[in-house]
């Protein structure tokens, strides 16, 4: 017999899909079916059913092959490598719940560590631009409920969050929008004809790197002023074009994506980004949201800011919080050899990193806490098997747009697994012990 | 639990009614007792010092998503401002917009043991308990936003006061919050389009409504539940020159409405930071003080209770579910404005703004709202506040009570602003000589507000039976004092003791304490056609199944609930 958990929430992507439906064995030890889902968001649960998964923590030998450990040694390999650590990194903290980011803090606390999450290789320059200039931004629901001009920005939908035109952006009818995707107009800037861009009423296929120029441009049409003829790449009638459809519009969403926060220019771009939506905002109503990728990459921001005051590169080590990208941030610290010890959970470095940074990580004691093996687990000292967050265990995760989901439980790990929240709340106590605290 | 006596001090209570007599004040098992049974307390000197009940904040920001906004897009906030943890304190951090950590541990250094977060946007609820939960000390509780939510938009265009209650109780177990509070009723639902409701007879855009009906129908509402608090009210036209108006406006609407609550408050209106809502003239530059003709207008109604929302001339942090408001701020001043509207429900916005003293309108402003606490012929009724961290931060409440209580202290600020003479012209600020006691003072802080927020069974007094929140300062009122003394001791209190545990031992924190989280659960008859509609909307606009919304118990670890049956 099997049975169905409804109202189930997607782990994977920033778009937390919460209407999953998931069949399991009566037992609840076995996943079988996952409706609902992207195939993205679905293969997440499935991959928990891998027969071949490991479900021992495990500790690199010197010819580079694995050896099985116990939780207390890996608890304690972890404890102690991070309490002897002048300054170490602990990163990652996107793929887990808020109750495991909170004990996380308290241990980069006690530890005098910098914790530092996947934002610093995504949206931190998002994150900084919002201390610069500020964020008009609203709900997805607002989106559904009201918007009729949307516009992408870097970013693929189609691909990387497969579900959110259809729950939230494009194609949902909501209070204001009962006609949905025909009473909307997309606009997609893009240098690349991607599956998303296809589907635009307008694409304007900007020359890469030149984002800054078009916001500018954009800017500067909605004042109706002269723009030159070609603009990033851009023939000026299409760039009035779009800057009408943006003001003649009720409600108008800008979502952009790594493709305009990592390309050139990084934070000035969402600078102007955002100054863009400010000035719509005088002649409709206008929002703005990054797409965040993970699933609680937003979460672990919000913890450490109602607990430091700021949503990543935050170094402890100076026994309180300090901020500064580009000082504070994971790979500036590695390549400046600038911490002694590493310790990821809930994402992969190994995989997003510069190489430079990854060959940083393989020569210092390191521990990486993952459900996976990943090109990071092939990279550290010890690799924590842990249950799969909202899908093994539950806990709050928040998001793109900042709303809190509880995640849930539907299937049990495998026999004599943890938690992460387990696993860091044993490290605590074993840093506490060894100083003494 | 260890038994204590507090033994000599100058006692100030309003509810046993103690004017700085000496007095003793026993705690056993988390409770005030009579001191007979003790059997063996540890015993605090207090001679020549003042013993009050702990503190309770009626309003202030202090948990959730534009509080966190707030931290996070201020790093600058931060300069200066971080302290490392040592000994049982965590690290903190933060001026205007502290973090969870700083905040429990900065309201228990003056003396307060109960805050409650103003407004919580009920999809963000969940994200408001996980701060509070990490916000030591301190018991808190929430209020729901209710002033623009489509349900009672609906609802009460056709004066549906029963469906309006159950929604109310459904929402309020659904969020675990504590209490019906409206932000700029209408008129946060029209900045959803760019657009605002400025006065009580604005039609609410397509919702066929205006914000008096909802005001009205919310009080009503209120009222039919019997909820320990009455309905919490920001209204239209906040900081606008002459929306004075409207505020009488907006304060007649509850004439001719009785409490009907059995938890003993008289008030079926809170209005808060009636500052922001005091304004005369027509535009900034003629801007003027009507806090007699507000005041004249509370002192002569006792169902209405107020706060000051008291301007501290410092850099802040400003934050409102008025969403409208905030983006007049940002045209205003040209500072950095975060905004988030929320399906269904509500909005906000958030702007950092400076006070300064060189500003003709800042000095008003400031001037405005301690003329509404020297007014008040009821201090029961009148709450200080500063809207934190709107107005100011609340580790300015210290500053707040030194300026009511002392004419030198006010004289010597009018004398420090640029523009001296066009604020007396504007303000009737220098000619009030009245300067307060601590009598009053514990009003303010403490009997008042906990009697308004229905919670005078448990706080606001050190009567035998309510919690054992109980506060030493180290100040003698009997003593010859400078003004600058009142805030110094009231900001480092001496000794706080949360429910019978002791915090604050000798100025310095002792014990993360044992904090509660305050929720009403309001039980109501079935109404199948809200719960209809409930799933109706969830289905159809909300983004998160209804499955998904409710806020579950492991988000309070430690709640306190409030039962309240309306079934009849
Ligand atoms: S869109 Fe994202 S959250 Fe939704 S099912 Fe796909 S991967 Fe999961």
């Amino acid at each position: 017999m099997t049975r169905t958990v409804t109202d189930v929430i997607c782990p994977f992507c920033g778009t937390l899909c919460d209407d999953l439906e998931v069949v399991v064995s009566d037992d609840g030890k076995e996943l079988h079916e996952v409706y609902n889902a992207c195939a993205i968001g679905a293969e997440k649960f499935l991959h928990s059913q891998a027969k071949d998964r490991i479900t021992r923590p495990r500790m690199r030998q010197e010819d580079g092959s694995w050896k099985e450990i116990s939780y207390d040694e890996a608890i304690e390999y972890t404890a102690t490598m991070l309490a002897e650590a002048k300054k170490p990194l602990m990163y990652g903290w996107s793929s887990t719940n808020c109750e495991a980011q909170a004990v996380g803090s308290e241990i980069g606390e006690a530890v005098g560590a910098v914790m530092d999450n996947t934002a610093t290789v995504c949206h931190g320059t998002s994150l900084i631009a919002v201390q610069d200039i500020g964020i008009p931004s609203c709900t997805l629901g607002e989106v559904k409920n009201r918007a009729d001009r949307i516009l992408f920005w870097g970013c693929n939908p189609a691909h990387a969050h497969p579900r959110h035109m259809s729950r939230y952006s494009i194609f949902p009818r909501g209070f204001f929008t009962g006609k949905g995707h025909t009473g909307r107009k997309m606009i997609v800037v893009d240098p690349r004809p991607t599956d998303t861009a296809s589907m635009a009423d307008i694409h304007l296929q900007i020359e890469q790197g030149r984002d800054y120029e078009l916001l500018n441009a954009l800017r500067v049409a909605f004042k109706g002023e002269k723009l030159p003829d070609v603009v990033a790449g851009i023939p000026k009638e299409k760039i009035y074009e779009a800057a009408e459809t943006l003001k003649s519009g009720r409600f108008a969403i800008i979502f952009f994506g790594m493709g305009v926060t990592q390309s050139l220019g990084k934070n000035h771009n969402i600078d102007e980004a955002i100054a863009v939506t400010r000035d719509l905002n005088e002649y409709t109503k206008a929002a703005i949201m990054p797409m965040r990728g993970h699933y609680n990459v937003t979460g672990s921001g919000q913890v450490w800011g109602w607990q430091f005051g700021f949503p990543y590169a935050v170094d402890l080590s100076r026994g309180f919080a300090r901020y500064n990208p580009g000082e504070t941030t994971s790979n500036d610290l590695l390549r400046r050899d600038e911490v002694d010890a590493v310790f990821v959970l809930g994402s992969d470095p190994g995989a997003h990193f510069p190489f430079s940074s990854v060959k940083k990580i393989y020569n210092l004691p390191s521990v990486v806490i993952d459900p996976h093996e990943t090109p990071t687990s092939e990279v550290c000292k010890v690799h924590v098997p842990v249950a799969f967050v909202g899908v093994e265990v539950g806990g709050c995760a928040y998001r793109m747009d900042n709303v809190p989901i509880e995640t849930r439980k539907v299937v049990d790990a495998p026999e004599g697994m943890m938690t992460d929240e387990e696993f860091l709340k044993r490290v605590l106590g074993r840093v506490k012990e060894i100083k003494g605290v | 639990m260890a038994e204590y006596l507090i033994k000599n001090g100058l006692v100030f209570d309003p509810v046993l009614g103690i004017k700085g007599d000496k007095a003793d004040i026993a705690i056993k098992d988390g409770k005030i007792v009579e001191t007979t049974a003790l059997s063996n307390p540890k015993v605090i000197d207090a001679t020549g010092k003042t013993v009050m009940a702990g503190g309770v904040d009626i309003h202030a920001h202090v948990a959730g998503p534009k509080v966190n906004v707030g931290r996070n897009f201020r790093p600058e906030d931060k300069l200066f401002n971080c302290t490392a943890g040592h000994g049982i304190e965590r690290m903190q951090g933060g001026f205007s917009v502290p973090t969870t950590i700083r905040t429990g541990y900065n309201y228990a250094h003056m003396g307060y043991t109960t805050v409650m977060e103003a407004a919580m946007p009920p999809l963000y609820a969940r994200h408001t308990h996980e701060e509070m939960r990490d916000t030591p000390i301190l018991d808190q509780g929430a209020y729901p936003v209710f002033g623009n939510n489509w349900f009672v938009l609906e609802y009460l265009k056709n004066h549906e006061i029963e469906n309006t209650a159950a929604y109310i109780a459904w929402l309020l177990r659904a969020t675990k919050g504590y209490a019906v509070k409206v932000v700029n009723p209408g008129g946060t639902e029209a900045w959803a389009w760019g657009l605002n409701c400025e006065n009580v007879h604005d039609p609410v855009p397509y919702f066929d409504i205006t914000p008096a009906q909802i005001i009205k129908g919310l009080i009503e509402a209120n009222e039919y539940l019997g909820l320990p608090h009455s309905m919490h009210m920001h209204a239209n036209n906040l900081g606008n020159p002459g929306n004075y108006t409207t505020t009488l406006d907006s304060f007649k609407l509850s004439e001719g409405i009785k409490p009907n609550s059995k938890f003993g408050r008289d008030q079926v209106m809170h209005h808060t930071h009636v500052q922001f809502h005091s304004y005369g003239g027509d535009s900034w530059a003629n801007v003027e003080s009507k806090a007699t003709e507000i005041m004249d207008y509370v002192n002569s109604h006792d169902n209405i209770t107020i706060d000051m929302g008291q301007v501290t001339l410092d850099e802040t942090t400003t934050m409102t579910a008025d969403g409208p408001f905030e983006h007049h701020l940002t045209e205003l001043n040209h500072l950095k404005w975060a905004n988030a509207d929320v399906e269904l429900e509500t909005g906000s916005g958030v702007v950092p703004y400076v006070y300064s003293p060189n500003i003709k309108v800042c000095a008003i402003q400031w001037a405005i709202g301690l003329e509404l606490g020297l007014l008040a012929k009821d201090p029961m009724r009148i709450f200080i506040t500063t809207d934190h961290p709107n107005a100011g931060p609340f580790i300015r409440y210290p500053r707040v009570m030194k300026w009511l209580m002392s004419q030198e202290a006010r004289e010597q600020q009018f004398d420090a602003f640029k523009h001296k003479d066009k604020v007396i012209d504007a303000t009737n600020l220098a000619g009030i000589d009245r300067e307060l006691d601590l009598y009053e003072i514990a009003q303010m802080t403490r009997a008042g507000p906990a009697k308004s927020l229905g919670l005078s069974h448990m706080y606001g007094g050190l009567a035998p039976g309510l919690e054992a929140d109980v506060a030493v300062f180290d100040f003698n009122p009997n003593e010859p004092y400078a003004p600058d003394d009142i805030e110094k001791a009231f900001l480092n209190a001496e000794h706080l003791f949360k429910a019978g545990v002791q915090v604050v031992r000798d100025h310095e924190i002792a014990s993360n304490g044992n904090k509660r989280t305050l929720w009403v659960n309001a039980k109501v008859n079935e109404n199948p056609q809200v719960m209809r509609d409930v799933k109706e909307k969830f289905l159809r606009y909300y983004t998160v199944t209804l499955n998904n919304y409710e806020v579950s118990g492991h988000y309070l670890p430690n709640p306190y609930v409030i039962e309240v049956d309306a079934t009849e």
